[in-house]
Parts: C-alpha cells; structure tokens; sequence
C-alpha cells in the first residue's frame, strides 16, 4: 500500500514569443503566397473586367480609362527600343486614321520603360498621333501583367476585354479584324 | 615736325576711344561648365540599377539597346547637375521600383526591412531562454500526510525486520 503524491505536472504554457514569432511566420507565408499568386496570374484574358488605368500622355494629357467607358479601346504596349513595336507601328497608325472619325473607337499607346527622348523621336519617325504616354512606374503594365512589349488589349464598350494580341500585328488587315471583334462600324 | 605731331594725337585719340570701347561694352555672358561625364561616374550610379528588360543583370553590363539607351540618360542628368540620390529617385519614379536592387522602405517594402532582425532577435531570445541556467525553483516540499509518512515508517520497519530474518 502505498499513499499517492501530487503530480508535479502542470499544463505547460505558451510563451508570448512563440505566439508572436508563428504570427510573423504566418504573416510572412501569406504575403509570399499573394505574391507568387499575382506573379504567376498570367495577363487579362478575353472575358476578363479590364483593369482600369490613367496615363499621363507626352504633351500633358491626362487620359483615364473610367473617362472613355461607352468606347471602344485599343491598348497599344511599346517601347523605342523594341525593334518588333516598329514593325506594327504604321500598320497601328493607319488603322487609328480610319478609326478616329467615327469617335467610337480610341487608339491609347503604353510606352514601357522607355526614355523620353528617344520615346519622342519613334513617335515622330512613324508619325503616330494617338495619345501616347510614359507607363510612369510601370503602373499600367504591372496592371495588365504584359510579358512583353508590343502587347496590344483590346476592351469593348462595356469594359470587357474583347482581344489580346501578344507579339506584333502583321498587316493593316489583322488589326481591322481585332477591333472588329468588339466594334461593327 | 607738324605732320607727326598730328599722326600721333591721331593714334592716341583712335587708342583712348578703342579702351573707352572696351569698358562701356557688356562683358560676354558666362556660360556653365558642363564637362560630359565619365563612363566611371555613369557606371557608378548604373552598377545600382537594374536592367528594364532582362532580369538581375546591372545596367553597368548589360548589353541592350534599352540599357545603352538609360546609361545615356544617366550621363545626361549627370551633365545637367543632378547628384546620385536625385538620378535614383528619377529612376525609381519613372520605372517602379524593380529598377533598384534594394527596395526603397516605404509602404509593405518596410516589412523586408524590418522582419528578418525581428525574426532573428525573437529566435534568439527563445534559444537563450531554452538554454539559459535556471535558477533552483524555490517550492514548498509536497504536503504529505501523517497517516502516508506513519505507514511509510512501518512498511521500513517491516522490510527492516524481514531483511534480519533472513540473514539469521
């Protein structure tokens, strides 16, 4: 026979620290987690709500996207020094000059990551008269999540994503058919 | 005699009018030096920066158009008198933040800043305190009762009795 003692053992307790330090840790996990998600959600799809945008244009213009609902608009990404942008760059012009007298329809280029100078000159080489304005911060084209320049959107009078064209348009043709996709004259 | 006299009020008359020329004119405007940058001075602000287009490679080696195209507006800034900090934050504005291989502490970019020495301080304090000498707990003994501490004493006694027993 023997009498019992009282146990020593009592429930163990959870020091503020480690509290705190698996807070940080989920914290931390969870912003990795919205990074890596946005970082590999690819551009807007056809279908998509397009993000909106405001571009401030060369000549001090400001243009925002909420501004032109009802419109049809053409998004154009570029940059001087991206030699596939030249090729298109004609073709887009035409296409904005057959575009711009039914006021229905608004032709927008993007100039990413670019400097001024030489942004200006392309704009006078391929005498282009759209608005055209410097992605300041790389706002719009992180918005759009681009994987490159020429990108071209697309968005319907309603704000819905119509066409995205990655990599340069071919011919004059090819563009009256991507803008065709959300605007019959 | 009278012939040179006049030559030479003539030639100090044409000297005094030319010097009164010289002071009533406007001195010509002073124009600022600029001295085109060095590929050392650019490359030292362009070694800070990151190529637009291809990913973690220096402005300072990189070997596109867009690169050669920013280290001209580099030299360029540099030649209009603007410091290093100045060109950065031009950079940073114009290009976003991917441009600089720190990012600057400002907004959710402070939590790069600030987490890694909060993490390490709270593990270390929790490796100290896991390791750390403890001092000898100062607890009352265990409340044992009579009754327990009388039947331990003859269960001993009896143990003891048992153990002479068997040695006889």
């Amino acid at each position: 026979m023997s009498a019992a003692l009282p146990s020593k053992t009592s429930p163990r307790r959870i020091s503020w620290a480690v509290i705190v330090a698996f807070i940080l840790l989920v914290g931390f996990l969870v912003l990795l987690g919205i990074s890596l998600s946005r970082a590999q959600s690819g551009p807007p799809e056809v279908g998509d709500t397009a993000p909106e945008f405001t571009l401030t244009t060369f000549d001090g213009q400001t243009i925002s996207s909420t501004d032109l609902a009802g419109k049809v608009i053409l998004i154009n990404f570029w940059a001087s020094w991206c030699s596939p942008c030249a090729e298109e760059a004609v073709d887009l012009e035409q296409a904005w000059r057959e575009y711009q007298p039914t006021g229905n329809v608004i032709f927008i280029g993007v100039d990413y990551v670019d400097t001024e100078p030489e942004a200006l000159a392309y704009l006078n080489e391929y005498d282009i008269t759209y608005p055209n304005g410097p992605d300041l911060g790389t706002q719009i084209s992180r918005t759009y999540r681009i994987t490159g320049v020429p990108e071209t959107y697309l968005i319907d009078a309603s704000g819905v994503v119509r066409g995205v064209k990655i990599g340069p348009f071919t011919s004059l043709a090819e563009i009256q058919q991507f803008v065709g996709s959300a605007y019959a004259p | 005699m009278k012939h040179i006299a006049y030559t030479r009020l003539i030639s100090l008359a044409l000297t005094a009018g030319l010097l009164a020329l010289a002071f009533l004119l406007p001195p010509p405007p002073a124009l600022a030096q600029q001295p085109t940058p060095s590929d050392d001075a650019v490359n030292a602000i362009a070694s800070q920066l990151y190529c637009p287009v291809c990913e973690n490679v220096p402005l300072d080696v990189c070997g596109t158009q867009a690169c050669a195209q920013w280290r001209d507006l580099i030299r360029q800034k540099l030649a209009d008198g603007w410091n290093e900090d100045q060109i950065r934050e031009y950079f940073l504005t114009q290009y976003g933040d991917q441009v600089v291989g720190a990012p600057p502490p400002r907004g959710l970019n402070i939590l790069a800043y600030v987490l890694p020495p909060l993490a390490f301080l709270i593990g270390l304090f929790l490796v100290l305190r896991r390791f750390a000498p403890r001092a000898p707990a100062n607890q009352p003994a265990p409340i044992v009762s009579d009754e327990a501490i009388a039947r331990l004493e003859a269960e001993l006694q009896q143990r003891k009795a048992d153990a002479s027993m068997e040695d006889e």
